[in-house]
């Protein structure tokens, strides 16, 4: 056993090196890359929408189609009737907006992921600080399709899917809920997961996590300040009243 | 009649309640109100680091954690443009399939409790029980794995753990033979299930229905097979079953076959395992470069999918959780519509929804 070990030792780390090299080379995957279908579903889309498209990337072999929030619906119908996109996976909602206190490596807060301060928008842009976006897919075809909108904030408004995607139903009363954007044609936008007399909308970037706001998160708890140093954070007031 | 049905009822699996509006023994209307569980995690991704992640979404589909996972962390990795090497793609594999094995176990004894049947439920927890110690030598949790990490695994394979697998597919497909003869071929099970909750194809796919509940209504659609490639399903050869008819009964024997298809499955991975390493190289503080990625698994319940922004942070900006019973269940409406009461119960364990994966 001694005499073997040793060589074992010494072959392990070569196997490791050359996989570990061979999955870097061929994992150089192109983000932007586009197989056939997805060209010609794009094409499709364009030729239907025309001007009604904003921009549109591929992303990881699925198209992403920023449209005008005038055709969101009409892209939702032309998707189902003629590119078999029979299948609803999501709608939801992004808010661009920065958030006020995300990780404060001040306040010595670095548990938290600290996000870039200014806005930096992602696949296909956006002009509004909401977008709505929704993922549509094809049983027979296979192929998939994220569609967007942007909505700013003047008004928060799009047109509900619930006509052409009977599922859009719950999917739009909680990104209502969540982020306070009326859908136009749904019939019952009410609470989904909240309580009815909740107010507010937990997913907007504004809205404090409550957790964070009762008391500091990790880091700070077990932090006690020096005597001498004036305690102007809240929740280190809040654990001297406790003591 | 109004009747209200849960938050706590034996038949909804967890604190969901319908409120139903009867005409004598039919249902008029039926209104599922969720979220009596909802713990807000995708508020709570865009406070936590990456890694941190894989805590948070173990608990969504607790029983089949392991299988949660792999979409996000294969969110990250095509995002970074790194990827598992390829044992961890087997082992990954591998551990998903014996989730969705559990899982179903437990289903195929609990639809059995839906119309009466005590004994097919201890028998799917017995031999789900074999699955679990699997997860739990491998994996070190019984149902929060937490295994999995960006660009690999957390560990290798204990030893022995190869052969205890090829043993314990021994007891899944005999449970299944169970099953089959026990549920399946029951007189009195068919006559409660059979052209009871018929889910029509096209309305299903409209409401996002997936996995096992959308096959069983006949569309031969299946992620692992469909679609984009992930993990190593390319590489195996399997049966997607389907059934034409849509029905409770249908979406049980759809199940029963993906059970045993599944033991077949970790069979072919384990024969096929490759050696070498488990992890690739990964900085220790994993940023991942901005960008929106959508990537999607056929999961025990169905597609699950995460769609990821990122602003190149060591946080995502912005999570979108596509849970599949959410979709599933947001059929129940129209799917209850007419029924009488009794079959509201057989209809609710047919479709087999975890109450985290939809309030998330």
């Amino acid at each position: 056993m001694t005499g073997t070990e040793p060589e074992a030792e010494d072959d392990a780390p070569a196997v490791e090196d050359s996989a570990v090299e061979d999955s870097a080379v061929e994992d150089s995957v192109d983000p932007h890359a586009l197989d056939a279908g997805h060209a010609d579903l794009l094409a499709r889309l364009e030729a239907e929408l025309g001007d009604a498209i904003v921009e549109h990337e591929p992303r990881f072999g699925d198209p992403v189609v920023r449209v005008r929030r005038d055709a969101w619906r009409r892209a939702a119908e032309f998707a189902k009737t003629k590119l078999d996109c029979d299948y609803l996976s999501f709608i939801s909602a992004i808010d661009w907006n920065p958030a006020p206190r995300e990780g404060d490596e001040d306040s010595g807060d670095t548990s938290s992921p600290v996000q870039p301060q200014e806005v930096t928008y992602g696949a296909a842009g956006s002009e509004g600080r909401f977008q709505v976006f929704a993922h549509v897919q094809s049983t027979s075809r296979h192929w998939g399709l994220t569609l967007k909108v942007d909505i700013d904030e003047q008004g928060l408004l799009a047109e509900s899917w619930v006509p052409v995607y009977p599922g859009a139903d719950w999917h739009e009363r909680e990104c209502w809920e969540m982020f306070g954007i009326a859908f136009d044609g749904h019939p019952a936008l009410r609470h989904l997961y909240l309580p009815f007399e909740f107010e507010g909308h937990p997913l907007r970037k504004d809205f404090a996590l409550l957790a964070r706001v009762v008391k500091p998160w990790p880091g700070l708890v077990d932090v006690e300040p020096m005597p001498e140093e004036e305690t102007t954070d809240e929740g280190a007031e809040a654990g001297d009243e406790s003591e | 009649m109004i009747l209200n049905l849960g938050p706590q009822h034996p038949a909804t699996h967890g604190t969901l309640r319908i409120v139903v509006r009867l005409d004598g023994e039919r249902v008029i209307s039926a209104d599922p109100i969720i979220g009596y569980m909802h713990r807000g995690y995708e508020k709570l991704t865009e406070f936590r680091t990456y890694p941190q992640i894989t805590t948070l979404i173990n608990r969504i589909d607790w029983l089949s954690s392991f299988a949660n996972e792999v979409p996000f962390i294969a969110a990250a990795e095509q995002l970074m443009g790194i990827q598992a090497p390829p044992r961890a793609q087997y082992i990954r594999t591998t551990l998903t399939e014996l989730s969705r094995i559990a899982t179903f176990l437990l289903f195929l004894g609990e639809m059995g409790l839906q119309v009466g049947a005590l004994t097919p439920a201890f028998y799917g927890f017995r031999d789900r029980e074999h699955i679990l110690n699997l997860i739990e030598a491998a994996t070190g949790g019984r149902f929060h794995p937490n295994f999995n990490r960006i660009g690999g695994l957390k560990d290798d394979l204990p030893w022995g753990w190869v052969n205890d697998t090829r043993t314990a597919m021994k007891t899944v497909f005999d449970a299944c033979d169970t099953f089959e003869d026990l549920v399946a071929g029951n007189e009195i099970f068919e006559a409660r299930t059979r052209s009871i909750g018929i889910i029509p194809a096209e309305l299903g796919a409209a409401y996002g229905v997936s996995g096992s509940n959308l096959r069983a209504s006949g569309v031969n659609w299946d992620l692992r097979r469909d679609g984009k490639p992930y993990l190593v399903y390319p590489e195996l050869d399997f049966r997607v079953w389907t059934h034409p008819d849509g029905d409770s009964y249908a979406r049980y024997w759809v199940r029963l076959q993906e059970t045993r298809e599944a033991a077949r499955m970790v069979l072919q991975l384990l024969d096929k395992m490759p050696s070498g390493p488990i992890m690739t190289k990964v900085p220790l503080i994993i940023k991942v470069p901005a960008g929106e990625v959508w990537v999607e698994t056929e999961n025990p319940l169905g597609q699950m999918g995460y769609y990821v922004v990122s602003r190149g942070a060591t946080g995502p900006f912005r999570v979108k959780i596509r849970s599949a019973s959410f979709s599933n269940v947001s059929i129940l409406p129209w799917l209850l519509r007419g029924v009488f009461v009794a079959d509201v119960i057989t209809i609710l364990g047919s479709l087999y929804f975890i109450l985290g994966d939809i309030d998330r």
